[in-house]
């Protein structure tokens, strides 16, 4: 067959040709299952733009992204870093951006990796199925962007932007970990909408202008939403401080307590991707290569294209040593890619050693059903402690170090041998579930009727405590949003 | 179902309400570093884009993080062990942590101090402005570019309806009816008039009907004539082309005269720099090319380069009129009056010898300020000092010395400073000038 491009410059028949192409082998022969796709091609301009809020296509305003586009900007002038090929939203239709610069061959690559692989996974695990709703990201983005420039407009950018930096604080404190979060559907985020602005016109009097300085208009009465949980009784121990300030806080007006909604439901949004790391890049990476292995045996790219993919490849997943100047923790495009090519290996080709540690999969041929599997009903804390093998244990040489914050020395527990296999591996997983690496935080109680004192602990993990510097700034944000004291308390955890 | 989209062709800057919220919030220690990095660049390069570095105090983003230095313990497994085995011991770095290198990426809101970013020409002059205090149209005039302007530049055969020129394409017009012969209105009357005349003759004899016929043709012929060539055709018309020319500027020379004597420290020369870069930009902005000369003094004039000028210093005594001589000199070597406006801006803290005032003030009067275009003195005081000579009367004796010059020359100007605020009333006069003349 002739290949399908020579040149090294793109144009848009042949991406779309290559897609094509792609898209036969992606679904004909992998059966992958994807959303539709929307491929979009951006300038490097607009992918720092992109980068800078939080790899959405459009976000509200606020300077801590400005403050990211111009430490990302200043890093790529300088040379330092050079930009992503690539940035996919978990969407539907699926968005993937292509960036201009790209050859034809990373413009394969990229469409083969983002276009389906992250889509595949993104449609298929379970984590993104239960907690976040793809199709209507976009229009709750649209809606979050209108609403804080209108608050913006009305009640000044300052005291909107107080409330949002109070707000970014807690972020990683608005999701809920354990309890799944009602999924408001496009119609239904709308008609809410329209039902609150009304009732509010409804409920404003221009008399209220007339008050003297310093006495607050009547509050206006809620509007009435049976599907919405009515602050009555709260539910303490609470993890989602967020979402229980939004309840409870004695302070906010009715607009601050949407912004926090905002921020927490973005939060929620973005929480399977970070406990899918490593499965989500190992996924993608998994796909392109597997992808454009196969154009290559069809004879669809050239071997010079082929060439200048593996170095892109073999780059992406490369993984320096603990004690390498390049290190900066673990590759996740290495740990994933390394793990599927591993499961792909043991299905196929087992050795002794397989058989004994994974006898389910070992030998059983069809590699692509395992993966489906895996990359369905996994996260990476799971997967890590089911499917890491002793040979890629050895392949990267892991070796797991006990740290004890009076000691001078790390101690060396367990390495890559027969005794300690079983032991890093659990260790490695543990340091990929985002409940035990994030800290603990809960809201134990508050004095609501006396002098309305918040209590929040920190549960300690293992003895561990939270920097005090950055735990101050933040218990202040606490006390902004509610109002009143905030009394913080560090407990070790009773388990 | 796929669709690809192009969207290079979207507006830019999408981020640019968020690059101003940025630096809303980080004012303050955008501010500072600016000032800084404005102390140790040269004066000429003030309205350049530059790098900044900020610390990040005011911007920093708090979030909960754990601290496993500071009490407790943990596992965690690391990539590429050589020589350890169980037991081991691995030191831990001083700083930092995980065993390797120290920096933990994102760790945002502890891990970084400073930051580093561009902050564009028009940035920095905002922060630079601010400082001095300037009215808000001098801002705008000192950040245009350099003007251009629209010359007639011939005739062309395209342009927009609006630049016809209709003498010309009337006149061609003319000469290509003449050319192919088009019957004018005139003719084509006569022809009628004849044809009338021929028709109400009696009796109609043949020769009369055969003359009738011909004329009948000819007029159907003129008429046609005029339809195929048109009155005026797209050929004939011609437009008046502009092309866009910068405004002839001449050259300009700033003579930057200051004291370099023991008294004057840190805070002086920077206060004196300041006034050193406004002049700059401003002449910058009126003269195509602008020559600085650094001339220092104490009781000894010298030409020296930027660098030496601001950062070094000599000791000996004050003569102001040491470095006036130098500058004449200078002038009279390299800038003749003819090719060169002359600028000059001396900054002292007001001490001379005595004796010495009254020699400035005839050389000023003789010889400087009929070749300068404007001749601005600062003398720079601290705040103390500022109270005591409240008065403009009161003073030292160069300084009641330069207010007689002040007072006979109205493009001399002379102004005490004690911060950075009073620097533009001394070039009030200069700006008041550009407004009427631009």
């Amino acid at each position: 067959m002739t290949p399908l491009f020579t040149e090294s410059e793109w144009d848009f028949g042949t991406l779309d040709r290559v897609y094509k192409a792609i898209e036969e082998i992606a679904l004909g022969e992998l059966k992958l299952d994807v959303y539709p796709n929307q491929i979009e091609v951006i300038s490097s301009e607009q992918m720092l733009d992109a980068y800078s809020s939080l790899a959405m296509p459009l976000m509200y305003n606020h300077w801590s992204f400005g403050k990211l586009f111009a430490r990302e900007e200043a890093m790529y002038r300088a040379g330092y870093s050079a930009l992503a090929y690539e940035i996919v939203i978990n969407s539907s239709p699926c968005i993937s951006y292509l960036l201009e610069e790209n050859s034809m061959t990373m413009q394969a690559l990229v469409i083969a990796h983002a276009a389906f692989g992250h889509n595949h996974f993104f449609k298929n695990n379970y984590l993104f199925r239960q907690w976040t709703n793809a199709e209507g990201i976009l229009d709750y983005l649209a809606f979050a962007k209108r609403y804080i420039a209108a608050c913006e407009d009305r009640h000044g950018r300052d005291d909107v932007e107080a409330v949002l930096d109070s707000a970014h604080a807690l972020m990683d404190q608005g999701v809920f970990r354990y309890r799944r979060p009602p999924r408001p559907s496009k119609e239904r985020v709308l008609e809410k909408r329209r039902k609150r602005v009304e009732h509010e016109e409804e409920a404003y009097s221009e008399l209220w202008r007339t008050l003297p300085a310093g006495i607050e208009p009547p509050a206006v009465s809620p509007a009435i939403d049976p599907e919405e949980d009515y602050p009555g009784e709260m539910k303490v121990p609470e993890e989602n401080i967020l979402y229980f300030l939004e309840k409870h806080s004695p302070a906010l007006k009715p607009w601050q307590r949407e912004m926090l909604r905002i921020v927490r439901n973005l939060s929620q949004y973005f929480y399977p991707q970070r406990q899918t790391k490593v499965m989500n890049e190992g996924c993608a990476t998994f796909v392109h290569y597997t992808l454009m292995n196969a154009l290559y045996d069809k004879g669809l790219i050239t071997e010079s294209s082929l060439l200048e993919f593996l170095h892109s490849h073999t780059s992406v997943v490369f993984q320096p040593d603990f004690d390498d100047r390049r290190y900066y923790g673990l590759n996740p495009y290495a740990l994933g890619y390394g793990m599927m090519a591993d499961i792909k290996r043991i299905c196929t080709t087992p050795t002794p050693e397989d058989r004994d540690w994974f006898p389910h999969i070992a030998g059983k041929g069809d590699w692509m059903d395992v993966l489906k599997d895996g990359w369905a009903n996994y996260r990476d804390e799971s997967f890590i402690e089911q499917f890491l093998s002793p040979k890629l244990m050895r392949d990267f040489r892991m070796f797991a170090l006990f740290d004890k914050a009076d000691e001078g020395a790390y101690k060396v527990s367990s390495i890559h041998n027969e005794t300690g296999y079983r032991r890093v591996r659990a260790s490695l997983a543990r340091q990929y579930d985002v409940g035990s690496a994030d800290a603990n935080i809960q809201i134990t109680g508050a004095n609501l009727h006396s002098d309305r004192k918040l209590f929040v602990e920190h549960r300690m993990n293992r003895g561990v405590p939270l920097q005090v510097q950055s735990r101050e700034l933040v218990c202040a944000h606490i006390e902004r949003l509610w109002g009143h004291e905030v009394i913080f308390e560090e407990v070790p955890n009773e388990e | 179902m796929t669709q690809f989209i192009d969207r290079r062709l979207n507006p830019k800057g999408k981020s640019l309400a968020n690059r101003q919220r940025f630096l809303r919030r980080a004012r303050t220690q955008i501010r500072e570093a600016v000032q800084k990095s404005l102390k140790d660049s040269a004066v000429a390069d003030i309205g350049k884009n530059r790098k900044i570095k900020i610390s990040s105090r005011g911007t920093r983003e708090p979030r909960f993080r754990l601290d496993p230095k500071a009490g407790g313990e943990r596992d965690f497994v690391l990539p590429g062990n050589k020589e350890f085995s169980p037991g081991d011991e691995i030191k831990k770095p001083r700083s930092g942590e995980d065993g390797g290198r120290g920096k933990q990426a994102g760790d945002s809101g502890d891990g970084e101090d400073d930051f580093e970013f561009t902050m564009t020409q028009d940035e920095i002059l905002d922060i630079f402005f601010e400082d001095l205090e300037l009215p808000n149209l001098v801002r705008t005039t000192l950040k245009e570019t350099p003007s251009r302007t629209w010359r007639r530049s011939g005739i062309t055969t395209a342009g927009s309806p609006t630049q016809i020129n209709l003498i010309r394409t009337m006149r061609h017009a003319f000469g290509r009816r003449i050319a192919l012969k088009r019957p004018s209105i005139a003719n084509l009357n006569l022809l009628v008039e004849q044809l009338d005349a021929l028709e109400r003759e009696e009796p109609q004899t043949d020769e009369i009907r055969a003359r009738i016929v011909t004329l009948r043709e000819d007029i159907a012929k003129a008429n046609a004539k005029r339809k195929w060539i048109g009155f005026i055709d797209p050929i004939d018309v011609r437009y008046n082309a502009f092309t866009e020319q910068p405004i002839p500027t001449s050259q300009a020379v700033m003579f930057c005269l200051m004291d370099v004597s023991g008294s004057m420290g840190e805070r002086e020369k920077d206060l004196a720099k300041r006034f050193y870069m406004l002049l700059h930009l401003f002449l910058k902005r009126r003269y195509e090319r602008v020559d600085i000369v650094f001339i220092r003094h104490t009781h000894d004039a010298q030409e020296v380069d930027e660098q030496e000028f601001f950062y070094s210093r000599q000791s000996g005594g004050t003569i102001v009129s040491t470095a006036l001589d130098k500058m004449l000199e200078i002038q009279k070597e390299r800038y003749a009056t003819a090719d060169w406006n002359i600028y000059a801006a001396q900054a002292s803290d007001g001490y001379t010898q005595s004796g010495d005032a009254r020699h400035c003030v005839e050389m000023l009067n003789a010889d400087i300020m009929p070749l300068c275009q404007y001749y601005a003195y600062i003398e720079i005081l601290d705040e103390r000092e500022m109270e005591v000579f409240a008065s403009e009367d009161s003073g030292a004796e160069l300084w009641r010395a330069y207010r007689t010059v002040a007072d006979l020359w109205p493009n001399f100007a002379t102004k005490r400073i004690s911060k950075p605020a009073d620097i533009f009333p001394v070039f009030r006069e200069l700006f008041k000038k550009t407004e009427v003349t631009s």
